[in-house]
């Protein structure tokens, strides 16, 4: 892990007027990730532009999800799982002495591929992060926040009748809604997505994207995918990942009209993934 | 053309000849299945019958009804012996000689006397009249009022004389002896006598005995699982203590009650015969059994629920605490209770740190002497009086409802808390 706090000028700088008014949320440079013995990641160096979407696509294996977990440091939780390099949050170090992963992860909150909503009530889903973050102090002010993570969720309506019946009784694409309401509560900076919608139906998927795209005003999302027309259709910035390895990152436009790199163009064609 | 050979293939005699076969398997092994269930029920069946056949009869016990004279003298000089004798000789009019009188005396409990002085001293009023009570019989005239002693055999080798026999077919017809739920088996400690002897004392020495382990094994047990199944590293130091855990649980019960001696009486210098030290012991012997069977517990919570707490910013401990000790509860309150019953019916530990001593009293704390059910029974097994064999019996079937109805807590436990998703 590195010991690394001090962040090198040209590391914010790499991105500058270029971005338009998107300013960098996140940067990741040279960023090795080892199980063990076992390399994972071979030095990514990526920039996450602020109240834009990241989609991370390549095939199975290639490292993406790997690459999701180290920004907020989930990996944390496995054994024998390495970190290197430098990942830098608004210019702060994550791995860096001045960051807490607790702290860091109510600022960069997570999506799971399965929903995972607590066996509560949907109400105390919601309720638990702000709760142990001493975010709400009245009643009140909670069912405020209740209230608007699940409408910006877009589960209101479905759920407002029901909040004290459990998380669990939900539908599918509800769950991950649910779950996503239950990462907006707390207010995070970042919204990390491991492929939300994998154990989702058609329909489900539509909810989720328009949700996403409307995330986006107010909150940096990454998102790791395996559906490229999802990619296309929810994405600003495309990274495409293979072996480890970050091959190409630029504007989702260019990546699936115009790849540079010819695995790219390979993965996207369907030639192998 | 190859579709119709593939089709054929599993149409063909060879073919069905192979699924019958298949079948007449499936058929065999359910047979088999069947039968292992039922010879299991058969000796459990066989097991329970044969136990509470033993058992039942000591559940009531004979008493002879006597109109004693309470005489102020006799009552002053506490000479109750004489005032129930006096009534029983009013009883057995034809009883006159010595020689029969002294014969007339073993029909009585010889806590009889005491029974009487308890009820003068409970209501000093009485004395001076006459007053109808039912005393204890002797367990010699309840077990042949039970029938386990025969008139037909020569009187040489009954242990019944035929002079007491008159005196009960005597009593009989007068009405003065009846059959009456037997509360002494519930409310007294131990005794010499069969009649006077109950479980009590061992229920309460078994009750305290597990207070101590529970409260000693179950914070140790689940703190030591939540540690090493949330937070140790996985290393060869944490690999070694698991292997050492699980050979624990295999250690047989009484290495448990020599390293008690050993170290709790001989080198803490521990009262001996405490629920105190029989508590500790069995407290060593049910840690891991709890760790073990927590760690499966804990080891169910599915990572996504631990994913989705610490991604919402919990902290390790919170996300213990809030999220998956809770999932983890009805599991290890199973695993709990099955320790804590498997420590009720334990005995071995116990007879090495001198819990298997004759206490007559009741304990009333953690240091005092005390002995415990599955001891209780084990000295009532070693017993020769005919009535404490039923008491035997009697005492087992008190076990078995104590581990069924802890056993059943668990499940009734489980099915309460558990929780889907």
């Amino acid at each position: 892990m590195s010991v690394q706090t001090h962040i090198p000028a040209t590391a914010m700088a790499s991105r500058p007027a270029a971005a338009g008014t998107h300013g960098t949320k996140m940067v990741a440079r040279d960023v090795k990730v080892f199980y063990g013995a076992k390399q994972a990641l071979k030095g990514i160096n990526l920039d996450i532009q602020e109240n834009r979407v990241m989609a991370l696509i390549g095939p199975s294996g290639c490292g993406k999800s790997t690459f999701l977990r180290c920004l907020n440091r989930m990996n944390d939780t496995i054994e024998n799982c390495r970190v290197e390099g430098l990942i830098a949050l608004d210019g702060e170090d994550v791995y860096g002495k001045n960051i807490d992963a607790v702290q860091l992860r109510a600022r960069v909150g997570m999506v799971f591929q399965k929903p995972n909503p607590f066996p509560k009530s949907i109400y105390d889903n919601i309720a638990y992060g702000p709760r142990i973050h001493g975010i709400a102090s009245h009643r009140d002010e909670m069912d405020e926040i209740v209230q608007t993570s699940l409408k910006r969720a877009g589960l209101w309506n479905e759920v407002k009748d029901r909040l004290r019946e459990p998380g669990t009784g939900l539908s599918g694409g509800q769950q991950q809604r649910l779950c996503i309401a239950r990462a907006i509560a707390v207010s995070p900076e970042v919204i990390l997505m491991d492929e939300p919608c994998s154990a989702l139906d058609p329909i489900a998927t539509a909810h989720i994207e328009e949700l996403i795209d409307e995330l986006r005003e107010n909150y940096t999302i990454v998102i790791v995918t395996h559906n490229m027309q999802q990619a296309a259709r929810v994405s600003q910035k495309t990274a495409f990942f293979h072996l480890g390895d970050m091959v190409e990152c630029d504007d989702t436009e260019e990546i699936f009209t115009n790849p540079r790199d010819e695995r790219t163009q390979g993965y996207i064609t369907g030639r192998y993934g | 053309m190859s579709i119709a050979v593939t089709k054929s293939r599993y149409q063909s005699e060879e073919f069905s000849a192979r699924l019958r076969r298949r079948y007449a398997a499936e058929r065999r092994f359910r047979i088999a299945g069947m039968l292992a269930v039922g010879i299991a029920s058969l000796m459990l069946v066989v097991l329970l019958g044969s136990i509470a056949s033993k058992g039942y009869s000591a559940f009531w016990q004979a008493q002879i009804r006597l109109e004693v004279t309470l005489d102020k003298q006799q009552v002053e000089e506490r000479n109750y012996t004489a005032i129930l004798r006096q009534a029983l000789y009013a009883q057995v009019p034809a009883a006159t000689d010595r020689a029969t009188r002294r014969s007339l005396n073993d029909l009585l409990s010889s806590g009889a006397p005491y029974e009487l002085e308890a009820m003068v001293n409970a209501n000093p009023s009485i004395v001076g009249t006459t007053q109808t009570v039912w005393v204890r019989a002797d367990d010699e005239i309840d077990q042949f009022m039970k029938g386990f002693i025969r008139r037909d055999v020569p009187e040489s080798e009954r242990r019944l004389n035929d002079v007491k026999i008159a005196a009960i077919d005597a009593l009989v017809a007068k009405g003065s002896i009846q059959s009456s739920f037997n509360t002494t088996l519930f409310s007294a400690g131990d005794s010499r006598e069969p009649e006077q002897a109950g479980i009590w004392g061992a229920i309460v020495g078994s009750a305290l005995t597990l207070v101590v382990t529970m409260l000693l094994s179950v914070p140790i047990g689940v703190a030591a699982a939540v540690y090493l199944e949330e937070f140790a590293p996985k290393n060869r130091w944490t690999d070694l203590i698991e292997v050492n855990i699980n050979n624990l649980a295999a250690v047989p019960s009484i290495i448990f009650g020599l390293l008690g001696l050993a170290v709790f009486l001989g080198f803490f210098g521990m009262p001996r015969s405490a629920p105190l030290v029989g508590g500790l012991v069995m407290a060593l012997m049910t840690l891991p059994v709890i760790i073990i069977a927590s760690r499966v517990a804990l080891k169910a919570v599915p990572p996504s629920i631990r994913e989705a707490a610490l991604g919402v910013g919990a902290s390790p401990l919170q996300t213990v605490t809030h999220h998956v000790l809770p999932l983890a509860l009805p599991g290890i309150l199973t695993g709990t209770i099955i320790g804590m019953a498997r420590a009720l019916g334990e005995t071995a530990p116990l007879l090495m740190i001198g819990m298997v001593a004759f206490i007559v009293d009741i304990p009333g704390g953690l240091t005092d002497s005390a002995t415990a059910l599955p001891v209780q029974i084990y000295m009532w097994a070693d017993s020769p009086e005919r009535a404490f064999t039923e008491r035997t019996s009697a005492a087992i079937l008190i076990l078995l409802a104590f581990l069924i109805l802890m056993n059943g807590l668990a499940v009734f436990l489980r099915k309460k808390f558990e929780r889907r998703w």
